[in-house]
């Protein structure tokens, strides 16, 4: 591999794994704060990416799509946690688990119903549809570098939420101990809502951004769920900073696989979960 | 329900499925063969997750590893011999759970369920995508296993009665072992391990050694499970691997309620004859699935053998007491 080709696998694996810490951070936030497990989270991506996909033939711009799609994704969140999340928080991780399998078939036959099973192409926005040339027959799409500094951003703007803000400090303390934080006089309702609702923008979000790069089909969901999971696995359960570092493990594990082990690609990601598991079962940064 | 009833009904039930293929179509003594194959693959994953307390949201790794292992052993133009295959197959998911136990069971709670969950993940991927498995279209196996013992066969397999009459045994036997199993000291020690795991450390036992025997069992009897039904249908395919069969089994268990061998099979039948029932009614039949699902996690806590006791419990006007 000459350097020019390694670069971009580089550039691929860095937004890769950024898109799926977007994707993974909402799950781990709603895992470490609220204790549900969530198996409809990957459902968010792909209602993100349909949203995005719906929005732009409507609107007409990409951008213009996701700012709006964001407020109704966060609404649809904060929705859903009234209506049915805010049941299961003193279920089992079990009855957690068969709800919201229940709800990815809902929600898969509502996307079939509502636009069909065809998969469906985004434009990239107008402004960034050029590519960066990097060599005399390689070049590099300047919206995949958009959507790594948008979720550079967004990981930025995530921490400073959590261990700058009021609203992350009862977030963190909310985590410890739900019981203290309501004595305290802190509307747990509300806070437990905004979670879940920031965890359901965050997946839409990252689906709205992945739309032009990977089209949007049926069943786009559960792939992402499932990396995902290995993703909250390897980082530890509740831990946005593991999140990141493992979101961009996996990028790398799963670009360079494809490049280098074609045969094991679909295995590397669950390879290197194996590996870190072995090493830490609770993940790598996993509070004691 | 008082014993006696439950064991009248229990027996009159199973008389009914043995006297089926005398007056029953057999479209639906193939329907019922289905439902027995999964109510085998049902109280194998009950084991772990109603009696040790062990949610494993990836028990069809086990069920496609035996389904692939007898395809994989027939030869392209001969059956394979039923006294190899079948264990030869059961063996290979007994082993694939041991190895992979090895690991999960490092781990607990949350991460038990997603890690198991990744690691089916790894085998589907394994069938999917290299050259063994062909492909996602799967491998048609075109001879049933051959049944005969030197030359006799007691049985032919491609006979569909016997073959029902086969499944039948294989779900008695399963039954029956299980209930041998929890009845021994080592089932005691699996039910000590769900009800507190640091109790029985205390107490002296290596309970991971329990718990990796426990899901080695298992994982064996899926792959029986597994096994009877590639051989039921002809074919296998990487989607009986996939995280949709661990989560439909695990909601069979759920459904008919944990910890109960029973009820593992009343969830097998209840979600068989459901989608037998929605698949009738609309294309979009998961859709009515899906609500099922939700509105029983919320209104049925305990499952469907929980249900008549909560019932008459209400109507006594006391509380029930699941």
């Amino acid at each position: 591999m000459d350097f020019v080709s390694f670069l971009i696998q580089v550039l691929n694996s860095l937004q890769y794994g950024l898109l799926l810490f977007l994707v993974a951070s909402g799950l781990t936030l709603v895992f470490g704060i609220m204790g549900i497990i969530n198996l409809a989270h990957g459902s968010f991506y792909m209602i993100g990416a349909y949203l995005a996909f719906a929005l732009t033939s409507m609107t007409g711009n990409l951008m213009l799509s996701i700012a709006l799609g964001i407020p109704l994704a966060f609404a649809f969140g904060a929705l859903l946690e009234w209506a049915l999340f805010s049941h299961l928080y003193k279920r089992d991780h079990l009855e957690q688990v068969l709800l919201t399998y229940g709800l990815i078939l809902i929600f898969e036959e509502l996307r079939s119903l509502a636009v069909g099973d065809e998969v469906h192409g985004v434009s990239i926005p107008a402004l960034f549809s050029a590519s960066i040339p990097l060599s005399d027959n390689l070049s590099y799409p300047v919206y995949r570098i958009v959507i790594s500094v948008v979720c550079l951003a967004l990981a930025g703007g995530l921490y400073f939420l959590i261990q700058r803000t009021r609203l992350g400090m009862m977030i963190r303390a909310g985590s410890h101990d739900r019981d203290m934080v309501k004595a305290l006089g802190i509307d747990i309702n509300l806070l437990y809502r905004t979670v879940f609702a920031l965890g359901v923008a965050l997946a839409a979000l990252a689906g709205m951004l992945a739309a032009p790069i990977s089209s949007v089909y049926p069943g786009m969901g559960s792939s992402v769920l499932i990396i995902s999971f290995v993703i909250v696995v390897i980082g530890g359960v509740g831990s946005v900073w593991g999140a990141l570092v493992a979101a961009l493990v996996i990028g790398f594990a799963d670009t360079f696989g494809k490049v280098l082990l074609p045969d094991l690609a679909g295995l590397m990601v669950y390879l290197v979960m194996a590996l870190v598991l072995l090493w830490r079962p609770e993940g790598i940064f996993r509070k004691a | 329900m008082n014993s006696r009833t439950t064991t009248f009904f229990k027996l009159a039930v199973m008389a009914g499925v043995l006297a089926f293929p005398a007056f029953g179509s057999a479209f639906y003594a193939e329907l019922i063969a289905k439902v027995m194959i999964l109510a085998i693959f049902a109280m194998s994953l009950d084991l772990l997750v109603g009696f040790t307390g062990l949610v494993s949201f990836g028990h069809a790794a086990y069920f496609g590893i035996a389904a692939y292992a007898v395809a994989l052993l027939t030869p392209k133009y001969d059956p394979a011999n039923l006294w190899l295959a079948l264990p030869a197959s059961v063996l290979a998911a007994a082993a694939a759970a041991f190895v992979i136990g090895l690991f999960v069971l490092r781990t607990k709670g949350i991460y038990f369920i997603m890690v198991t969950l990744a690691f089916a993940q790894m085998a589907y991927y394994v069938f999917h995508d290299t050259p063994l498995g062909g492909g996602s279209d799967g491998i048609y196996l075109n001879f049933k296993p051959d049944a005969a013992i030197a030359g006799w066969a007691p049985f032919d397999l491609n006979e569909p009665r016997h073959l029902y009459y086969f499944v039948v045994a294989a779900m008695l036997f399963v039954y029956g072992l299980l209930k041998l199993v929890l009845r021994s000291p080592f089932g005691r020690v699996l039910v000590g391990i769900r009800s507190n795991e640091h109790r029985m450390l205390s107490l002296g036992y290596a309970t991971f050694r329990y718990k990796l025997a426990a899901f080695t069992l298992a994982g064996g009897l899926a792959g029986l499970a597994g096994f009877l039904y590639a051989v039921l249908f002809g074919f296998v395919t990487p989607e009986y691997l996939s995280w949709h069969k661990s989560g439909d089994v695990l909601l069979m268990v759920i459904l008919g309620g944990m910890g109960n061998l029973a009820g593992a099979i009343a969830g097998a039948v209840a979600l068989v004859g459901l989608q037998e029932i929605f698949t009738g009614v609309t294309k979009h039949w998961q859709l009515l699935m899906g609500l099922t699902i939700v509105a029983a996690v919320l209104f049925m806590p305990g499952g469907m053998t929980a249900t008549p006791a909560r019932i008459l419990a209400r109507l006594n006007g006391g509380k029930s007491n699941v």
